[in-house]
């Protein structure tokens, strides 16, 4: 394609390619989003006419209203701060426990140096695929028939779907570490435990901290938001006032919510910058 | 070169044979645990519950309804059919979101100024531009569960709320990339067009747009690809598709419809990924 492009700029009389031929990519790429679009819009029975109905609007604008005036009395407060705690510890303790199985899992999921037979490489690659596409709220819907309602199911959904993120991570930072210094210490006869103790860990540190910050930074989010099925934290209370429609508390909810995430946000960024620098 | 361990050479002190920064590492492990202990008791962090007999009953039976995945001619239909409406809700929604994100970005992106072609940017524009970069933080910062939970409260079950929710939470995160794409880019052929009397939306499309199209488009395409895996979501709210049957079938405990979902659900954010990939790699 780009060849054509250089040849033509060195004929003068030769024409451009024509606007729409039978081979032009972007017109069929153009085309199957187009049907792709109308027929989602086709098939989904939406009821705008529902939506942008007076009595809707009325109850938004009622809804924004009594969103405007949050509950700010000491005893919902405390029980508020009681809860962003239960899920910045939800989101903490649920990515240690990812870091955990995750580097468990990355390390059969490497292969480490030529020879490695890494027999076990495609299994665990398997398994954290399939731990990474099954989001936390699914997760922790499955885990609350095993753990019951509370902020573990949450925990350990964090753990699972992050443990599949983080191994699939680390697997990958441990595969492209430089080999030099685990070469040294194999050809001596250092066995494979203490090799990646000291020449593969101490290379890979630095990146494997920034990811798991990373996550962390994602996992607070999720965990805001998982107790909505039941699984604990600030999302669990927000469930439940916003079904017993008490606007108040669920704007105080929602303000607490965001206040957490953009603490996190300005921590982690200061953080990058302290081991950046 | 040989250095016998055991006689130190004269003027040096003998190798450390212990880890000499042990103290430190000592001090962080003690200092971590005494982070992770109030963490446990926060989180209810029981595992032994786990395997009581009341908790391990239920879990067992329920995995080991899983093992022959359920696979009847009409359930498979149905969930070839919620699938397809997981599919719709995301791409309905992406593009609800791209009608909204476009103006936005157009409207918060630098680039676009007449006023910032001669110095500083005029005092109105400034602050349009940053009330709608302010509208876009608060679009994307609410996530879209919550945007769906209060839709489902004003429209009722069903897509609509699906649809609703992920327009509002991605015209959030499309419209401030769009903008930080436009704005980091090579701005030469915009600036010549605006400074030669052309247009803001003719310099957009003459000159910005084909620069990075590429780019847009295959940013587009990614978040198609998270759009599908947050509607599945969303169905677990009622906003209806492949994660409200689940829902549905975990209240009923019944683990081999929630295994052949869980399935078609896992091959389907495979899929997208694969597509997704594919594109992007034709895009770059």
């Amino acid at each position: 394609m780009n060849a054509d492009v250089k040849a033509a700029a060195n004929e003068v009389y030769k024409l451009p390619p024509k606007l729409f031929d039978a081979r032009c990519k972007a017109c069929w790429f153009v085309l199957g989003v187009l049907l792709l679009v109308a027929f989602s819009f086709g098939t989904l029975d939406l009821k705008w006419g529902q939506f942008l109905s007076p009595e809707a609007f009325a109850k938004m604008g009622k809804f924004l209203g009594e969103l405007l005036q949050p509950e700010t009395s000491p005893a919902f407060l405390k029980k508020l701060l009681a809860a962003a705690l239960e899920t910045l510890a939800m989101s903490a303790l649920g990515t240690l426990l990812a870091v955990m199985l995750g580097l468990a899992l990355a390390l059969p999921a490497s292969k480490t140096f030529d020879g490695d037979p890494a027999r076990w490489r495609s299994l665990t690659r398997l398994l954290l695929n399939a731990l990474r596409s099954v989001p936390e709220l699914i997760w922790a819907t499955l885990l609350l028939i095993a753990a019951g309602l509370g902020p573990f199911a949450g925990t350990l959904a964090l753990g699972l779907h992050t443990a599949g993120v983080l191994g699939r991570l680390f697997a990958e930072a441990i595969e492209n570490a430089p080999s030099g210094p685990g070469f040294a210490l194999r050809v001596r006869g250092v066995g494979e435990s203490r090799v990646f103790l000291y020449a593969t860990l101490p290379q890979v540190l630095p990146q494997l901290l920034s990811y798991t910050l990373y996550r962390w930074e994602n996992n607070i989010r999720a965990a805001a938001v998982l107790g909505v099925v039941g699984a604990g934290g600030l999302g669990q209370m927000l469930a439940f006032h916003m079904g017993l429609f008490q606007m108040g508390e669920t704007s105080s909810i929602l303000i607490a919510m965001l206040f957490l995430v953009a603490l996190v946000d300005g921590l982690s960024f200061a953080s990058r910058r302290w081991l950046a620098s | 070169m040989r250095v016998p361990v055991k006689r130190p050479l004269p003027g040096n002190t003998p190798p450390a044979l212990r880890d000499p920064a042990w103290r430190g590492r000592v001090f962080w492990a003690l200092a971590g645990l005494a982070l992770l202990w109030p963490m446990l008791v926060l989180t209810e962090f029981k595992p032994w519950l786990l395997l009581e007999p009341d908790a391990l009953k239920p879990a067992l039976r329920f995995l080991s309804d899983f093992v022959p995945p359920r696979l009847d001619g009409d359930f498979l239909a149905m969930v070839a059919r919620e699938t397809w409406r997981t599919v719709a809700i995301a791409t309905a929604g992406l593009t609800l979101a791209l009608l909204l994100a476009v103006p936005m970005a157009l409207l918060s992106a630098r680039v676009l100024s007449i006023s910032a072609l001669t110095g500083r940017m005029a005092l109105l524009p400034a602050v349009v531009r940053q009330l709608v970069r302010w509208l876009l933080i608060v679009l994307r910062s609410v996530p879209e569960l919550i945007w769906a939970l209060v839709f489902v409260r004003v429209v009722g079950l069903g897509p609509t709320s699906g649809v609703l929710a992920i327009a509002l939470t991605f015209s959030g995160m499309l419209g401030k990339v769009y903008a930080e794409i436009l704005d980091s880019g090579e701005t030469h052929a915009t600036t010549s067009l605006l400074r030669n009397g052309s247009g803001r939306l003719q310099a957009f499309l003459y000159a910005l747009l084909p620069q990075n199209a590429a780019e847009l488009t295959s940013y587009t395409v990614y978040r198609w690809e998270c759009a599908i895996r947050s509607s599945a979501v969303l169905g677990f709210v009622g906003a209806g598709g492949l994660g409200q049957q689940m829902d549905a079938s975990m209240k009923m405990f019944n683990g081999s419809e929630v295994a052949t979902m869980l399935l078609v659900f896992m091959a389907l954010v495979w899929l997208a990924d694969r597509i997704s990939a594919w594109l992007r790699r034709g895009l770059a």
